[in-house]
């Protein structure tokens, strides 16, 4: 079965403290929900493999460790991500605007090729207590269409379409990765180099 | 921000960062602010669009340099030593992860007026046609030694203490004459002038060593590397670690500014209208007036070329030393070149640095023996910067301040100042052989 070509993909989340970043991720890698999710997961970032049709796709899913809290997201968190999940929470009308504002500013520095996600979290809520939604979906799509994200309502908590974001997302990324000047990069280990060139004594 | 913090940290330059991110990974709570709305300080890349804030404000930017969001241009130029420091800080804290090197094409040297390869060990020295036939051999016999030297083993010492023998001595007995002596201690042990002549040579020593260490390391043709979108990645990748780890960034406070208690000592940092407490302060020369002084002053131009630097084999990255005696002067001018493969500008552009240590009352009219090796230059930008150190260690008034960037190439100098202020603040050394959890920080689940 793992005769599909692997490939590797940055996968950055954005959006407001608390639309549910981290539990998106965590309810994606690890299959768990937690009420009161820490602000960050403490990790530099987690990674999950999926299999769709003509590939297998190893997710590199980086958290913003709460940097964007300040407005201080440094811009290194985008560099080089194949993917961005733009997460809101569906009751949160500034969240959604917040949202948008991530959208334009991944528009302006993120890579040419980026698959963007818009996903609407927290849409257990609205089944519930619909009186609680203040974002609409069709407002939600609308805006997506006109952006050329693709857009889905979530639920980490019920863990309703958080699998299919992702392979939804794994599906559409490019898949012949152009060649590019990293291609032929260095790579830094911790592992003791066989020090000193020889010398060759006559 | 009205909260209290064991340390705040004002400056986001790359030695704030790291302390930053050591201190994150040790549990300390930290706070870490920058009067400006990008990371980076001193050290920062800047895009187009910042760099002609900074350097032509109001001018537009022109077409041809195509997005302004494509260009890195890094304020301290500097190349990563393979094996040097900042290397083995990236990998003890797992920080590498979140970047991409590349290792740098060539490492050259100017000798009456021709620009050569730098040799870096035994087998370069009998290829170079910087020496003639018997300095060649005699230039092999004192690389032999110096790759084989080991300080705990005394059957390399070939009978020299190090800590007693100068460079100047140590050459003479190997029979180096000035040309080689000139370009083994410019431009292998990248010393910025002559005052290592007289000292212990094992400085002199140990500097080639990491030289040619770092040769070896990525088998390449220089011993440098370099992260993709410039320099300034690596402050913002620090960054990022202490985030993990708890640490609360707020960039864009022009205001911030350090408190003081009664007895003179700092005790927190006020910003619009709010104050944030902390045992002790960090950060850069910028944040503390009155408690540095200016120890030198560095030029550095930033040009913008459309070919590669001329002379060097068409090398996408480059470094080329010019030793003072080449030029007359007291330092050395240091020629740094990368391109659009590093990610810091439009395609089929290039950068080039040029920069050395201010002697005379005309800083830009030093670097022109530099800047003649460019060929045509599009555009060039030109900045003179105050070098300032503390005046206090810190001890006494609680605020542990960073030197401002040397002229050095690389970034010994530059982790040396952030470990021993690690020292004065925690009492404890880095150990960087160490595992650490924040080494396994990034680790597959």
């Amino acid at each position: 079965m793992s005769t599909l070509p692997v490939m590797q993909a940055k996968l950055v989340l954005l959006g407001d403290m608390g639309a549910g970043k981290s539990s998106l991720v965590l309810r994606f890698v690890k299959g768990q929900f937690f009420e009161y999710q820490e602000s960050t997961i403490g990790a530099a970032f987690l990674t999950q493999t999926v299999s769709v049709s003509d590939a297998t796709v190893k997710f590199e899913i980086w958290d913003t460790a709460g940097q964007e809290r300040y407005h201080s997201l440094a811009p290194m968190y985008y560099r080089g991500a194949a993917a961005a999940i733009i997460v809101y929470d569906i009751q949160s009308p500034s969240s959604f605007e917040r949202a948008k504002s991530w959208v334009r500013e991944l528009q302006r520095q993120g890579n040419a090729n980026l698959v963007m996600a818009l996903a609407g979290n927290k849409a257990d809520i609205a089944e519930k207590e619909p009186e609680k939604r203040k974002v609409d979906a069709d407002e939600a799509q609308a805006y997506a269409d006109e952006n050329g994200l693709f857009f889905m309502e979530t639920s980490a908590r019920t863990a309703a379409n958080v699998n299919d974001l992702f392979y939804e997302i794994a599906r559409k990324l490019p898949r012949a990765e152009p060649p590019t000047p990293a291609a032929a990069g260095v790579t830094l280990s911790a592992q003791r180099q066989s020090q000193r060139p020889k010398s060759q004594c006559c | 921000m009205d909260q209290e913090y064991d340390a705040i940290i004002l400056g986001t330059g790359l030695k704030e960062c790291l302390l930053a991110g050591l201190l994150s990974v040790d549990g300390k709570k930290i706070l870490h602010m920058d009067r400006n709305s990008y990371y980076g300080g001193e050290s920062a890349s800047l895009n187009l669009k910042q760099l002609y804030e900074k350097f032509k404000p109001g001018q537009e930017l022109p077409p041809h340099y195509g997005r302004w969001q494509d260009w890195n241009f890094d304020m301290v130029p500097k190349f990563m030593m393979g094996n040097g420091l900042l290397v083995r800080v990236l990998v003890h804290t797992g920080v590498h992860k979140y970047l991409e090197f590349k290792a740098v094409d060539g490492s050259y040297v100017v000798k009456g007026g021709k620009t050569y390869k730098v040799p870096a060990n035994d087998k370069d020295a009998l290829r170079s046609s910087l020496m003639g036939m018997f300095e060649k051999y005699r230039a092999r016999s004192f690389f032999i030694f110096v790759q084989d030297y080991e300080k705990d083993d005394p059957r390399t010492h070939k009978g020299y203490d190090l800590d007693v023998i100068t460079s100047r001595e140590l050459f003479k007995e190997y029979g180096l004459d000035p040309n080689t002596v000139d370009f083994i201690g410019h431009a292998l042990a990248l010393q910025t002038d002559d005052s290592f002549m007289d000292q212990p040579a094992r400085k002199m020593v140990m500097a080639v060593k990491l030289y040619s260490e770092s040769l070896a390391r990525f088998e390449t043709n220089s011993p440098y590397i370099y992260p993709l979108y410039g320099l300034g990645e690596l402050p913002q990748g620090f960054a990022r670690l202490s985030a993990v780890y708890g640490g609360t960034y707020m960039l864009a406070k022009p205001d911030a500014e350090v408190v003081y208690d009664e007895a003179g000592k700092a005790c927190g940092v006020s910003s619009e209208g709010e104050t944030a407490k902390a045992k002790y302060v960090v950060g850069d020369p910028s944040y503390f007036p009155g408690k540095v002084r200016r120890v030198g002053q560095v030029v550095r131009a930033i040009c913008i070329l459309s070919h590669p630097i001329p002379n060097v084999g068409d090398s996408h990255s480059v470094q080329i030393i010019i030793p003072q005696k080449q030029t007359g002067r007291q330092s050395d001018m240091y020629v740094f070149g990368c391109s659009f493969a590093h990610n810091v500008c439009a395609k089929g552009k290039y950068l080039a640095f040029v920069s050395t240590a201010v002697e005379t009352a005309n800083p830009t009219a030093e670097l022109i023996p530099g800047l003649q090796l460019l060929g045509a230059i599009d555009e060039y930008f030109v900045q003179v910067s105050d070098v300032m150190e503390p005046v206090n260690d810190g001890s006494e008034d609680g605020c542990y301040i960073s030197k401002g960037y040397d002229a050095t190439t690389h970034f010994q100098s530059t982790v040396e100042d952030v470990l021993e202020m690690y020292k004065k603040i925690t009492g404890k050394d880095v150990n960087l052989d160490a595992d650490d959890p924040a080494a396994t920080a990034g680790q597959e689940q």
